[in-house]
Formats: C-alpha cells, sequence, structure tokens
C-alpha cells in the first residue's frame, strides 16, 4: 500500500485522531472505565491496512529518522533569546523522551559560530605548552589508543537561567532542557597527556575548539587527569556535526561550555588562560556586584518532565504515572522526592536504575489522580548530602542578578482539567 | 576551593574509569612542529603571555571599529539589538540586570585583546592583524572612557591600563557557603503551613509555541517585513526567468554560509545584521525597507546604483573598494566561481 492509498484509508492515518478522541472520551469518564469500549472497536474488528498490505521493505531509509507520528519531538529555540541563530541555543524535548539516554539528533545544541562540518582526515589535536613532547594526534592516532565507555549528562550553566526572574517559560523543554545524556565511547584526557608527559610546573590545561568562535576553557590539571574524556563516539555511532564531529571534549559534572567541541588543542599552562567564556560570560554575579567565577559544577537537580505543560494529563482520572528526571555533578542522585502539594509534603520516587555519577536518573511515582489541583515538584538529593534547593534558597543567598547554575525546584501547577503551568509559590 | 576540588575528585574516585594506567607512552602521533604550534597558540593571558609585539591608536582603531564591529556592536560600542554591548554600564553590578561590558565587568585587558583577535569579527574570524587589534581594544577602552582620544596601545603599555572590575571576582565559595545550607536532611512532612502561586508563567506568554510564535508578547512586533521589491522590478526578473543550475545552486547553497551569519534569504527571510536577500537582484542599492543602511550606500542607490549580476558580482569581489564605507563586515569572495554560485542560489532561493 503506498502512502496515497493509506491516507485514502483514513483510518490508517487516523490515529492521532483516534488517540485524541480516546482522550476526549477519557475526560467525559470519570474512574479507571475510561478504557472500557461502548461498542466493537473497528480497530480491533475490521481488517486494517497495515494488517493486509504492506509495509516498507528494507534499506527504505538506510538511516532511518523516527516516524512521522513523532514529528513534533524536535529540538526548539526561543528566538527572542540570542541575537541570531549562528550563536545561539536550543531545547532538548526532554517533556517526551523516557529513559536516560538522549538521541544525539534531538539533544540540544549550543553554537557559537555554527556547526562547522569537518571531515575525520583533516583533523588534528595539538597537545603543547609545560610537556615533554609537544605532539600532534590525528584521528586514527586516536582510535589506537586504549577505549573507555561512560554515560554522562551535559548541561549548559544557563539552562533555567531565563527563570531566575520568575516562572518565565512554559515547558519542561524551555525551563530545563538545555542538557542531555549520552554514552561516550573515546580515550581519557589522562591517556593522551601522559602520552605528551605533564611536567610538574603544568597547573592547568587550556582547550580550545577549531570552529570560528576558538571557543577555549581553562581546567585545572586535577580534573584533566582524573576524568575527562576526547570522546569520538556518541550512543554507539560518530559524534552528529552539532555535538563536534568528529572529536570532542567531556568534562563531567562540570558546565557544558567546557565541554569544547571540534577539539582541536590542548596547552598545559601555568595559570588560567581566563578567556572570554570564563570571565566575560560564564561567571556569576551576587548582589553586591562581586561575581564568582570558576563555578564549574554543577549542582544536583531534578525536574518532572510529564505531566508538565507540554504533557498534560490526557486520560482522565486513575492511574498516573508522574516521572522526571535528576542529576548530579557532584556525583550519584541516591534520592528523589515528589511533593504533590507545592512542598508541604514529600514523597520518594522509585528510581529507575542506581543512580550512576554525573548522569542522569530516570525516576518515577506513580498515583492514582482523581483530578485534583496538584502543585507538582521534585527534589534531588546526591551522593554528598547535598539536596536540591527551592529558588528562594538560592536568591537568598545570590540575589537575583544571576543568569547561570539555577538548579532551583520546579513547580508545575496541575489544574483538574490535566492542563498543566509552570508556576513560582511561596 | 581546593576541598571543593578534592571533594569533586574524591566522588569521581568512587567510580574509577575501567583505563589501564601507562608507565610508558605508546609513541602515537608525532612531534609538533614549532610552526604549528606558533600557528595555533595565539591565546593571550593576564600577564600578557602570548602577546605580540605591535600598536593601535584610538584613532585607527575608531575607523577599524566602525568598518568591521559597529554593523553588531554599534558605533559607539552601544550595541544594535540583541548583539553584545561593549561600552556602558560602570557601576550597575549592584543593581537589578547589570549591563555588563567590557567596561564595567571584564577583568582583563588581555581577554578583550585575546577575543578580537581570535574569535572575531562575528564570521569572519582571524582576520585581524596584531596592530588592528592593538587599534580596535584601544577603541573599546576608549568608548569605556578609560583612556583619551590620543591614546596608543601597544605591548609596551598594555598591562598598565587599569580594568575597573579587575577586583570584582571570588573563586566559587559555593562549597562554604551553599553546601552546609544545602546538605541538611529533608524535610518530608508538613513542610510549611501554606502553599500560594506567587508567579504565573502564562502571564507573560513568551514560550514559543510554534514557528511563527516566538517573540515576546510585551515586544513590539517587527516594525516591517522584508519590504517586497519594487513592483517594476520583481516583474523584470519575473519576465526572464534565468536558467537554474540546480548544481550550481547547491553550490552557491555551501557558500552562503559565508553570509548567513548577517543575511537572511528564502520564505519569510527578514532583515537581521544584513538586510533581507529576497528579491535583491533588480533592486535599488539601499533600498530594501526598513533596514538601516550605511550613509555609503544611500548614496550609492541614489546615485542610481540597482543591484544585477555585475554589480553584485563587483560587490562580492571587494565589498569595501566597490562601495568605499559601506557597514558590511565581509572580506570578500575571491573565487568568480563562487560568486556566480552564491547569486545562483540567492535568485533560486529569495524571489
Amino acid at each position: 500500500m503506498d502512502e496515497k492509498e493509506r491516507e485514502s484509508s483514513g483510518l490508517a492515518m487516523g490515529r492521532r485522531g483516534f488517540l485524541r478522541a480516546g482522550a476526549a472520551a477519557g475526560a467525559l469518564v470519570t474512574g479507571a472505565g475510561a478504557a472500557r469500549a461502548e461498542g466493537p472497536d473497528p480497530l480491533i474488528t475490521e481488517v486494517q491496512p497495515w494488517a493486509t498490505g504492506f509495509g516498507d521493505g528494507v534499506d527504505a531509509t538506510p538511516y532511518g529518522l523516527p516516524i512521522q507520528y513523532e514529528s513534533d519531538v524536535v529540538r526548539r529555540n526561543v528566538g527572542w533569546l540570542t541575537a541570531d541563530v549562528i550563536s545561539s541555543i536550543n531545547f532538548t524535548p526532554i517533556h517526551a523522551l523516557e529513559g536516560t539516554i538522549t538521541p544525539q539528533g534531538c539533544a540540544f545544541e549550543r553554537h557559537h559560530s555554527g556547526a562547522i562540518e569537518m571531515r575525520k582526515e583533516d583533523y588534528r589535536l595539538m597537545i603543547h605548552g609545560l610537556v615533554d613532547r609537544p605532539l600532534v594526534f590525528t584521528y586514527e592516532d586516536l582510535e589506537r589508543f586504549p577505549r573507555v565507555n561512560q554515560t554522562y549528562f551535559l548541561e549548559c550553566a544557563a539552562n533555567s537561567g531565563m527563570e531566575w526572574a520568575g516562572a518565565q517559560l512554559n515547558g519542561v523543554q524551555f525551563t530545563q532542557g538545555m542538557i542531555h545524556n549520552m554514552e561516550y565511547t573515546g580515550v581519557t584526557l589522562r591517556t593522551l597527556l601522559e602520552e605528551a608527559g605533564v611536567q610538574t610546573a603544568g597547573k592547568w590545561i587550556y582547550v580550545e575548539g577549531a570552529d570560528a568562535s576558538s571557543n577555549g576553557r581553562s581546567i585545572p590539571i586535577e580534573k584533566a587527569l582524573d576524568d575527562c574524556l576526547i570522546a569520538f563516539k556518541a550512543n554507539g555511532e560518530a559524534l552528529r556535526k552539532e555535538h563536534g564531529y568528529p572529536v570532542r571534549l567531556c568534562v563531567p559534572g562540570w558546565e557544558g561550555n567546557m565541554w569544547v567541541k571540534w577539539l582541536r588543542r590542548i596547552e598545559v599552562t601555568e595559570g588560567p588562560v581566563e578567556s572570554r567564556e570564563e570571565t566575560s560570560k560564564y561567571t556569576d554575579t551576587l548582589e553586591d556586584g562581586t561575581s564568582r567565577k570558576w563555578t564549574w559544577v554543577m549542582d544536583a537537580k531534578s525536574v518532572i518532565t510529564s505531566p508538565s505543560p507540554q504533557m498534560p494529563i490526557k486520560h482522565g482520572n486513575g492511574p498516573l504515572v508522574i516521572t522526571g528526571l535528576a542529576w548530579s555533578g557532584r556525583g550519584a542522585i541516591t534520592k528523589v522526592d515528589v511533593s504533590l502539594d507545592g512542598g508541604k509534603n514529600w514523597k520518594e520516587a522509585r528510581l529507575a536504575n542506581p543512580g550512576q555519577p554525573m548522569a542522569l536518573t530516570r525516576f518515577y511515582l506513580d498515583i492514582n489522580w482523581q483530578g485534583e489541583e496538584m502543585l507538582l515538584q521534585a527534589r534531588a538529593t546526591d551522593d554528598t548530602g547535598y539536596v536540591q534547593p527551592t529558588k528562594d534558597q538560592l536568591r537568598a543567598i545570590r540575589g537575583e542578578n544571576s543568569v547561570y547554575h539555577n538548579n532551583a525546584i520546579q513547580t508545575w501547577w496541575v489544574k483538574s482539567n490535566g492542563e498543566a503551568e509552570n508556576v513560582e509559590v511561596s | 576551593m581546593s576541598k571543593f576540588r578534592n571533594l569533586v575528585i574524591a566522588t569521581a574516585l568512587t567510580a574509577p574509569l575501567a583505563v589501564p594506567a601507562f608507565a610508558e607512552p605508546l609513541g602515537l602521533g608525532r612531534a609538533a612542529l614549532p610552526e604549528e604550534i606558533a600557528a595555533w597558540n595565539l591565546d593571550v593571558s593576564p600577564d600578557g603571555t602570548g602577546l605580540p609585539p605591535g600598536s593601535g591608536s584610538v584613532a585607527d582603531g575608531e575607523e577599524l571599529f566602525s568598518d568591521k564591529c559597529a554593523v553588531c556592536h554599534g558605533e559607539f560600542a552601544e550595541g544594535v539589538d540583541n548583539w553584545p554591548k561593549l561600552a556602558g554600564g560602570m557601576d550597575t553590578l549592584n543593581r537589578k540586570d547589570p549591563l555588563k561590558t567590557v567596561g564595567s565587568y571584564w577583568p582583563y585587558l588581555s581577554t578583550v585583546w585575546d577575543y578580537a583577535h581570535r574569535s572575531m569579527p562575528f564570521g569572519n574570524a582571524q582576520t585581524l592583524s596584531v596592530d588592528e587589534t592593538y587599534a580596535i581594544v584601544a577603541y573599546i577602552i576608549y568608548s569605556n572612557d578609560l583612556v583619551d582620544d590620543d591614546f596608543v596601545l601597544s605591548n609596551e603599555n598594555f598591562l598598565e591600563v587599569e580594568m575597573p572590575n579587575a577586583d570584582g571576582f571570588i573563586v566559587d565559595d559555593r562549597e562554604t557557603v551553599e553546601y552546609p545550607e544545602f546538605s541538611k536532611p529533608a524535610c518530608m512532612e508538613n513542610c510549611k503551613e501554606s502553599v500560594e502561586i506567587t508567579a504565573h508563567a502564562t502571564v507573560l506568554d513568551v514560550t514559543p509555541n510554534d514557528p511563527n510564535d516566538d517573540a515576546p508578547a510585551t515586544e513590539a512586533p517587527p516594525a516591517e517585513e522584508a519590504a517586497a521589491p519594487a513592483a517594476e522590478a520583481a516583474t523584470e526578473v519575473a519576465a526572464a526567468p534565468a536558467e537554474v543550475d540546480p548544481a550550481l545552486v547547491a553550490a552557491g547553497e555551501t557558500v552562503f554560509k559565508k553570509c548567513k551569519a548577517c543575511h537572511k534569504v528564502g520564505e519569510g527571510a527578514k532583515h537581521a545584521t544584513g538586510p533581507s536577500l529576497n528579491g535583491v537582484v533588480g533592486r535599488k542599492a539601499g533600498g530594501a525597507d526598513g533596514f538601516k543602511y550605511s550613509p555609503a550606500m544611500i548614496a550609492a542607490g541614489d546615485a542610481g546604483m540597482v543591484w544585477d549580476h555585475e554589480t553584485i558580482g563587483a560587490y562580492l569581489k571587494d565589498p569595501k573598494g566597490f562601495v568605499p564605507k559601506n557597514k558590511m563586515s565581509f572580506a570578500g569572495l575571491k573565487k568568480e566561481d563562487d560568486i556566480a554560485a552564491v547569486l545562483a542560489y540567492i535568485e533560486a532561493t529569495g524571489q
């Protein structure tokens, strides 16, 4: 059956319509009987096109994209945030994703000079400065070092930055979506630094990308030798160009700006370079006008991804899955609490899997919802004992001029009709 | 800070990476040559490490800035639209919505020099000479009233310039200021008396719902859409359908990457840093309504210049030579093939 026939059959194309109709029916019927059929379901009693004809043959899509019905699950940007899409950011559709791994194709992008296209053959990585042997590696060279696989989240320091001033953006994609979580394959930075031989005077490294923005950051040598990765694969496949193909740096638990894409240079230095991205940006101005610098670690944070403004409850009363994500740059998530009443009372959520260091953790709270209004919140605790604070707690210390590092508890006001809104509560 | 760092490291060590430690290097890679290191090792540190010898005056900087920077940063470094403001904002850091500029916020002059030299101009990075960079940096600090108009900045006097916010930074103190506060046992029951909603996101209506609704409700709608080209010119173009070579258009799309930081073309293309290029062929120079052109470009149009293949070609080859003092910050396309391709792309896309 070709596309035209499928369209004309109406039934096949009506899947979304069916879901919508089902949701409407659910809203009208109360209780767990919402799913009970009023008459025989033609989707069952009538032979459907897909049950009698053919689907696509193999090779119809040599590298597949999600099915057309999922076309709304995409990265989105907020046009008014930045002057131009070349130096800008967009947001992961975390409201519609499950599990913990973020597919590269919808993982948020942040470029300073656009996503460049570089062939592996043209890739060079230089290590120089306070080393015994200044070296140049090709991509092939990197593939010959012992490899590791590690899953880490990357969160932009500006994630939730627009929410400092109050509840602003009505969707978890926009309020907490500058994050992704991938399984990286690569070589430890330590391996490469040892290959070059770091001299004792080398206390920092400066890492730089190959794109025109020449984005660069200074990293203390302890962190560089600890857990940083030179990654060339993510989630099993080559890095997508928007994520730094062919090679990017991973700096686990630390702000995304340091994860330099298209990594071309590692300079071992005595002191920090104090580049533009670590002085004029990615610094945190406090109430008295002084600013914190080197605020690298991403503090523990969590958010409910569904229900949320983009994921209203459509199924009526009864069983409801509340789910979300938690993470901490200091270590592993040990506990997530969920409040239905704006933080008066909390219940411990179920972690889908034990928390892993510097990686996303999925949590669930299964409830029986009877149409009552809820003020949904999640609160993460990590293995250092750090408990995710409220926005008021953060404001009390930092004032109201912060841009970065907003890890505050998020509130969704779920109304009796199942719709949800981003709000702040007392 | 070290305590904090140790904590992070100790945390990480609980899950050591499964990688063997090497006593000896594997001998992979090759020696980096001095010329190669020199080509890439451009960063400049606060103590002046990496700063090459050279100099530039405020006066020269003013001209260069007008030419290469003002299109985004404004003639007086005051910023255009959402592009960064480089001047002003003194004594605003402890107020609501502080204005963070080179003068009011940046702690080190080395950062300004390094960034301008290594990453600017936007879309044309690494094209400023050493002396041009000194001059532009001199103009930026002049715009912030940090030096007089006869000032000449050089590697000799570089470290003497005092940055107003040099002492305005502290090293991350979250470990001592926030961690103790945020690591108390979490309350689970009856944690507060009452809960009131104090702010609603929907009141602001700044959330993008679809591609056509991504503007804040509080902001005025765009003053004017990209103006349609003069009816006459449009007719002319329509009456003479060019033979479109898809390969040439595809090649042009690649070339256009050099342009698209500033110019939009295609359905719904609006003015950005540069004017919309929809209907540019046949349009009077400086003739797109709603775009703020340089006086030079307006004068060219008033003198009768119309954009056709010949004029666009000459302009793209040498933007500053063909229309002196216009504000397009672009070095030009050296290859005739690139010019033909990008023109084909603009024509095919921007009718």
